[in-house]
């Protein structure tokens, strides 16, 4: 994985850049010294690592504002930074970028319950935004795992997911408006408490554009009431397509369950033995169904889904009885990560999205590039929406073992592209997967979407390095590529 | 392909010529000369939809009606892939086959602007971003809009998105060119998320409150856990033209409710409890509601009333009566809010500017209001989308630029430069 080069110039103008940031954010708010550097040089993916610039943390629009004008003026890089959770490596430093850090954002500035929505600043935590309404029986949707830390406005940049999503949307279905600052200084708001765009739905674009169109300095979101109640069901199958089978049913049913998850049988153990949840240990696949509302659709749906599950093999089943209970079903699930830390030393998250009938052809051969990469996956898997997190174990003590890892990850994502899914579900391209990107796009797709920065960040100083392998000139890009003068439609008549 | 002339007399200028290709081959073919010889084109489908937005000069019409089919439909993964030219009727035709449907509920267009119903395609329903009264709920098209191929200013073919509902594989150009009124790209192909239909849907319906009221009601039955999935208030007037509501002879708010019989039933009882105290009830059940929410849809008052401009007005819900009050005594308006007071049909004067002032300044910049319906010299005279601060139309010019540099794609559609 390699980086841009540094461009020397600017790395000799740091002293005179920080004077100049300085002055536009006084004094904590810029960081330099080498020891406190040291916190921001990766996030969530520990394998990459990169020492900053320079580390800046605005607490105004007017500042950020500030900072990105300076920095457009002067040529320098800027890499933006919510709470540094991102499993993609999006928020990776540049050696001759400004690290932006969002953490100041950090206030609610407005709950409006009759119009069921909540303006934020970008620094607020994802959980922080529930917290805040739950009092009167309300919350937002989303729930990415890294919910307690991760902020809203990093899940704008990622379109962060959840165990959720099936029935409740990602973060773009959730958002209603931000208020941007382009890589120009220019503020633009776009969206608000109101529905749908009035010209080009350029807040679309921004959510999951993973810091590489403009750094969000205000998000409102919709918040909903909460359901009535909620119930789970555990469902054992003596093997995954069982379970794949029942997820099918489920939904041809009209179905549409609040959470719908799937563990494979090295990830049901792990858990298992991590939290002791309860769950069988003699079966190869595990689904929780969650199914949430009024209460009088709940307890019909509980039986609708176990009767499907009985008919696709189950071998075991369990409903939850209480809140509590419901809450240990899940308990193992949320903690299949560090589960499965404890019985490897070291593991790859991968976050591969496939068409769920696919799910039997892409476990098969994954088993398979187990045994040929020499290294064990455990499976856990949004059952739901298709989107698989393969756990990769390996020991990066082991010379040699980490790119291993990292050739097993690139053909399972490979796989799931000839599948007809998509390299990343909810985690982003970042630097992890941008390599890959060409795999699941022809050039002129690529050129399409870089097109797009062209109008938001034609410099290119923006998080450049992520998401797309090659950065090509804006100039280069705009540039027509036609032959004049031929005959067109030499098959139709001509007027 | 076919290519066919306006008629046109001996010596006289030759009308818009019309290419309606067969393929999407043909159709890349046609946009590649386009380009390459800088003739601007009309993106036609229907045609339900040619009398929204600036008039679009062009010398050459592109009718996608050729392209149809559905070449994706897969029920128990939830997903359906159709070329752009497909009748929206032969999609919602076969996800009804298989008890499912399009949940952003896109209303049919035709008839306010005086053409048949269904007769509209999913590339113009996905253009013009159409949602019905389930958008609250459900969210709306783009919300749907998994992936697409199309043809970009560049007369480049490519793809976006996928087929999957889980994705941040890059950008999201899909939801980007869903809404776009065809200015950046031109869609050959569209993969939409597609969902169960409800097995059972009951209105409750609030007779006689006053506006303020009524979107206060809406407001405590969208607040509720109660997954409301239409709430929309009507005054009398507007209420005669509606069915189920015109026998009230009243205002009529109503509440849909979907999904299991007994959950539909639980539910209602519940907000009647809630909400019967403050005004007479009555109910919609099953075809009956459903033929209510499907005027509310497609603005059957203002289908009735053929003579009025009619304004589509985007505001945070509770704002909707103040609006709609304020342009009411200004203009001599009359309207009708969906989406819980948040969407606002107005109906004014086609004269002069068709409100237009009147109702920007009403609206401000926390909203939008979009002149839907109105005459062609008051569509080139007055901004038909709602105006932008300069920075944001700088940038939405700069998008247009870097998709069609040479305004091939319906040129002016949107604005003068988009």
């Amino acid at each position: 994985m390699e980086m841009p080069k540094p461009d020397a110039a600017v790395l000799a103008r740091r002293v005179e850049l920080i004077g100049a940031l300085r002055r536009i954010v006084p004094g904590e708010g810029v960081i330099v010294d080498a020891d406190e550097l040291r916190a921001y040089e990766s996030d969530g993916v520990m394998a990459y690592r990169q020492m900053p610039l320079v580390v800046v943390l605005p607490s105004t629009t007017e500042q950020v504002s500030e900072v990105l004008r300076f920095c457009h003026e002067a040529g320098v890089k800027v890499v933006p930074r919510g709470a540094g959770t991102s499993l993609s490596g999006g928020a990776l430093p540049l050696a001759d970028g400004v690290l932006l850090g969002m953490s100041k954002f950090n206030r609610i500035l407005e709950i409006d319950w009759e119009d069921r929505c909540v303006r934020v600043q970008p620094g607020v935590t994802n959980l922080g935004i529930t917290t805040a309404v739950a009092h009167r029986g309300f919350y937002y949707a989303p729930d990415p795992s890294s919910q307690i830390a991760c902020t809203i406005g990093g899940n704008v940049a990622e379109n962060s997911g959840g165990v959720h999503c099936l029935k409740y949307g990602l973060t773009t279905n959730n958002v209603l408006g931000v208020e941007m600052v382009l890589m120009n200084g220019e503020v633009v708001r776009l969206g608000g408490k109101h529905l749908d765009s009035e010209g080009y739905d350029l807040l679309a674009a921004v959510t999951g554009s993973e810091g590489l169109l403009g750094v969000v300095t205000e998000v409102t979101v919709r918040i909903l009431p909460k359901p009535e109640t909620a119930r789970a069901l555990l469902l054992g199958f003596p093997t995954v397509e069982g379970g794949g089978q029942c997820v099918a049913e489920i939904i041809a049913a009209g179905i549409i369950p609040g959470g719908m998850e799937m563990m494979d049988r090295p990830a049901i153990h792990a858990a298992e033995d991590f939290v002791h949840a309860g769950y069988p240990l003699d079966v190869d696949g595990l689904l929780i169904v969650e199914l949430d509302g009024p209460e009088a659709e709940v307890d019909h749906l509980i039986a609708e889904v176990e009767r499907i599950a009985r008919g696709c093999g189950a071998t075991y089943a369990r409903v939850s009885s209480s809140e509590e209970e419901r809450l240990t079903f899940w308990a193992g699930r949320k903690s299949a990560f560090p589960a499965v830390g404890q019985i490897g030393p070291d593991y790859l998250c991968m976050d591969g999205t496939i068409p769920r009938k696919e799910l039997p052809r892409v476990l098969r051969a994954m088993t398979e590039m187990s045994q040929r990469h020499g290294l064990r996956v455990a499976n856990v898997f949004h059952a739901g929406d298709g989107n698989l997190h393969p756990l990769i174990l390996y020991d990066a003590n082991r010379p040699g073992e980490i790119e291993k890892a990292e050739a097993f990850g690139a053909d399972i994502l490979k796989l799931c592209v000839d599948v007809g899914g998509v390299l990343t579900g909810e985690h982003g391209v970042g630097v992890e997967k941008r390599d890959l990107m060409p795999y699941q796009f022809q050039p002129e797709d690529l050129t399409h979407q870089q097109r797009l920065k062209c109008a938001f960040d034609p410099d290119g100083l923006l998080n450049p390095g992520k998401v797309f392998p090659q950065l090509h000139r804006c100039a280069e890009m705009g540039r027509l590529h036609v032959h004049r003068g031929q005959i067109p439609f030499p098959d139709i008549p001509r007027f | 392909m076919t290519s066919v002339q306006t008629p046109a007399q001996d010596g006289a200028p030759t009308g818009p010529s019309v290419l309606k290709p067969a393929t999407e081959a043909q159709a890349h073919e046609v946009l590649r000369w386009a380009v390459a010889e800088e003739q601007p084109v009309e993106l036609v489908g229907g045609g339900t939809k040619r009398a929204i937005g600036r008039p679009v000069q062009a010398a050459h019409r592109l009718d996608f009606s050729g392209l149809r089919g559905i070449s994706l439909y897969e029920p128990e993964e939830l997903v359906l892939s159709a070329a752009a030219g497909t009748p929206l009727a032969e999609i919602e035709a076969t996800l009804a086959a298989r008890r499912q449907q399009l949940a952003f509920e896109p209303a049919d267009p035709g008839p306010l602007f005086g053409r048949p119903a269904g007769t509209q395609t999913l590339g113009g329903v996905v253009s013009a971003n159409l949602s019905g009264p389930r958008r609250i709920k459900a969210g709306a098209a783009r919300d749907h809009v998994l992936g697409c191929r199309a043809v970009s200013g560049h007369g480049e073919l490519f793809k976006a998105g996928g087929r999957v509902v889980k994705n941040v594989t890059g950008y999201d150009l899909p939801k980007l060119f869903t809404g776009a009124w065809g200015t950046l790209v031109a869609l050959t192909e569209v993969t939409l998320k597609v969902l169960p239909a409800p097995e059972h849907e009951r209105t409750l319906l609030l007779l006689g409150l006053d506006d303020a009221a009524a979107i206060q009601a809406l407001s405590s039955a969208l607040c509720s856990p109660h997954e409301v999935a239409g709430a929309a208030h009507l005054p009398a007037a507007m209420a005669a033209g509606i069915p189920g509501a015109a026998e009230q002879g009243a205002a009529v708010t109503a509440i849909r409710l979907e999904g299991f019989a007994p959950s539909v039933a639980y539910r209602a009882g519940l907000l009647e409890k809630a909400l019967g105290g403050k005004a007479a009830t009555a109910a919609l059940e099953g075809g009956a509601s459903a033929a209510f929410w499907r005027a509310v849809r497609d603005v059957a008052p203002f289908v009735a009333r053929p003579e009025r401009a009619v304004w589509r007005i985007s505001v945070a819900p509770r704002r909707g009566p103040a609006v709609l009050g304020e342009l009411a005594a200004r203009l001599g308006a009359e309207g009708y809010y969906d989406w819980g007071g948040g969407l606002i049909w107005l109906g004014t004067d086609p004269a002069g500017d068709a409100g237009a002032a009147a109702v920007r300044a009403a609206v401000g910049g926390e909203g939008h209001a979009t002149l839907l319906r109105a005459p062609e010299a008051v569509r080139t005279a007055v901004p038909v989308f709602h105006p932008q601060a300069p920075a944001l139309a700088a940038l939405s010019a700069r998008v247009k630029q870097t998709y069609d540099p040479r305004d091939i794609l319906n040129p002016g559609r949107m604005t003068a430069g988009i």
